[in-house]
């Protein structure tokens, strides 16, 4: 891994993010440190997207400044490798897996690829990505054919192709039954491992990924607090960030439930209720 | 489309005339394909439609590919819509149809393009739009020596036996513009197509494309609608790609399997109008429309044997909601 600078991968100093002028959090003072791995947790609609949109540079922070490596996020970044949240393939769609694979190559280049020696060397590449996520038997399937978590890998195969250092996850356990959601997170932290790469990853459940995350970066009630999970996901800490009384329920395994939210939460700062899918976050 | 007289079979046809612009009563058939294919090169409006024809089709066929993985169907169908009112606009006017055809066509491509995400879901508001631009269609027809039906006709569903030696030139130059402004965006709008989000990450221009791609969809349909008219577009801008998706899975190969589609089609349904009274627009969509039944029913008549792999079911669990 080479890094330009010495400090941490990500930093956030008194950021706002949010749309026009409406703030979804703001005051959020952070830093992710190189190679580690960070579950992005919280509510729908509390701006855990919002976060990694800022990050990747589509969306400019309303106040405060982020860095990326050093420097302000900008789109288009090499270093930085992307998996949205899920969409689902017709099962028809013309493309296979090893299309899309290629596609995290040079599919922002002009033209149509043409045989060379630079297509041969990525051909070798996205071999290797797709053999680091264990997808080698179905990247010959259409897009359309493979199951929702077959699907996932593909992804992370067309992210990883392009050599990043840091991913950015958005709800990649999302829609996976609960065996396929640990072995997608162990694989997440194999690779990330391996590479050396800094991981942040959006989920819903903090449960799946008990082994796997250093830190949680918790993002609800308008603001956004990080530290690890025995930190974090704790009934006081969670209550104050909330505005609202949350309880966490720690079972025999150590896996916790957050308990006590209801439907409806007030959001402290712009009074929207963020139980509700107001699409603050999404997009 | 509409300057030459021709005649045929000892009876003089004007080839502006849709219905009659078939082969006339039809010629006898003779095992002989080639001294009957050498008999309908020597009419220059055979010609003139063989060789549009084929640029339409490898045009369409190209297109096709990537408005079936966008989704952009109806787009497509408003677009040759909307030209239709060009079309007769034209001919008011005294101007070629193709011509009023591409300047409408290009102007709602334009706007459907930069409308993009925004247009999804509004169903209605274009079937409005293209409701109106039929009536005004035909509003300017009437205007034209009263009421051509020749001439509706000849737009509403092809005449490809009318079509010019400038029209040909024409259709050249616009296919040629349409595949290679296709050939620079190939792998941007690919991956715009499949993978908005990341592709906008990648600093993919998105919103760009979108638009460049429904110009050069516009530009596509313009010339088709000489071949197949305005209300039977989808036979060449849908149907061959819809046949080479269940063909197979990868984007060169389904490009190739939807121009060979739509050739076969466009050949297939001249030569037989050869010999038939028919329009040829109905042969062309008819042999489309047969290779689709084919290809959906082939895994079934051949059982397991040459089927496509069954989709797995996607993982659909609920996690439980914690935090």
């Amino acid at each position: 891994m080479t890094l330009a600078h010495a400090g941490p991968v990500v930093e956030a100093r008194h950021l706002a993010a949010g749309y026009r002028n409406a703030p979804v959090w703001r005051d959020a003072s952070f830093s992710f440190e190189a190679g580690e791995c960070i579950a992005v947790l919280g509510p729908n609609g509390a701006g855990k997207s919002t976060l990694l949109r800022l990050l990747l540079g589509l969306l400019r922070p309303l106040a405060g400044t982020v860095r990326v490596f050093g420097e302000p996020p900008r789109r288009g970044s090499a270093r930085i490798g992307y998996v949205p949240q899920a969409r689902a393939f017709d099962a028809e769609t013309a493309i296979r897996g090893v299309d899309l694979v290629a596609l995290g190559v040079d599919g922002h280049r002009w033209g149509v690829p043409l045989p060379s020696a630079r297509r041969r060397a990525a051909r070798s590449r996205i071999d290797e990505a797709i053999e680091a996520v264990d997808a080698t038997a179905y990247a010959g399937r259409g897009i359309g054919q493979v199951s929702g978590g077959e699907r996932q890998r593909l992804l992370l195969a067309q992210a990883l192709v392009g050599s990043p250092e840091l991913l950015l996850l958005d709800e990649p356990l999302a829609n996976l039954d609960v065996a396929k959601q640990s072995a997608m997170a162990e694989l997440v932290a194999r690779v990330a491992r391996d590479r050396g790469i800094t991981v942040v990853l959006v989920a819903h459940d903090l449960n799946p990924l008990r082994r796997v995350v250093d830190r949680v970066c918790y993002v609800a009630g308008g603001g956004v607090l990080i530290g690890s999970p025995e930190e974090v996901v704790t009934g006081p800490v969670l209550s104050r960030l909330y505005g609202a009384p949350v309880e966490v329920l720690i079972d025999s395994a150590g896996r916790r439930f957050v308990v006590g939210l209801e439907e409806e939460v007030v959001h402290p700062h712009g009074g929207a209720d963020v139980g509700h899918d107001h699409h603050v976050g999404g997009h | 489309m509409s300057d030459t007289t021709t005649t045929w079979g000892g009876t003089e046809m004007a080839a502006a005339g849709a219905v009659s612009a078939t082969f006339g009563e039809g010629n006898a058939f003779h095992w002989n394909l080639i001294t009957d294919f050498r008999q309908m090169w020597s009419f220059t409006f055979f010609q003139h439609g063989f060789e549009a024809g084929t640029v339409v089709a490898v045009v369409a066929g190209v297109i096709g590919y990537f408005v079936v993985l966008r989704r952009s169907a109806f787009a497509g169908h408003a677009l040759s819509h909307i030209g239709f009112a060009g079309a007769a606009g034209a001919v008011v006017l005294g101007l070629d149809p193709l011509w009023g055809l591409l300047v409408l066509c290009l102007g709602a491509g334009g706007v459907i393009g930069a409308l993009g995400q925004r247009l999804r879901g509004r169903d209605t508001v274009i079937g409005i739009v293209l409701a109106f631009s039929l009536g005004l269609g035909a509003l300017f027809l009437s205007l034209y020596h009263g009421n051509d039906a020749n001439e509706a006709v000849s737009i509403l569903f092809g005449e490809i036996l009318g079509v010019s030696a400038s029209d040909v030139l024409l259709t050249l130059a616009i296919g040629a513009l349409a595949l290679g402004l296709i050939s620079l965006m190939f792998r941007p709008l690919l991956f715009a197509s499949v993978d908005e989000d990341v592709a906008e990450a990648r600093r993919v221009p998105v919103r760009l494309l979108s638009v460049a791609f429904m110009m050069t969809l516009a530009l596509a349909v313009a010339v088709a609608v000489q071949v197949v008219g305005v209300l039977l577009i989808f036979a060449l801008l849908v149907t061959p790609a819809a046949i080479a998706e269940r063909v197979t899975r990868r984007p060169g190969r389904a490009i190739a399997v939807s121009v060979a589609v739509a050739l076969v089609s466009t050949w297939l349904g001249l030569a037989i109008s050869w010999y038939s009274s028919y329009p040829v627009s109905f042969f062309i969509v008819t042999i489309a429309f047969v290779l689709y039944l084919l290809v959906r029913l082939a895994p079934v008549i051949g059982g397991s044997r040459g089927a496509r792999p069954a989709p797995e079911p996607v993982d659909v669990e609920p996690s439980p909601s914690i935090g």
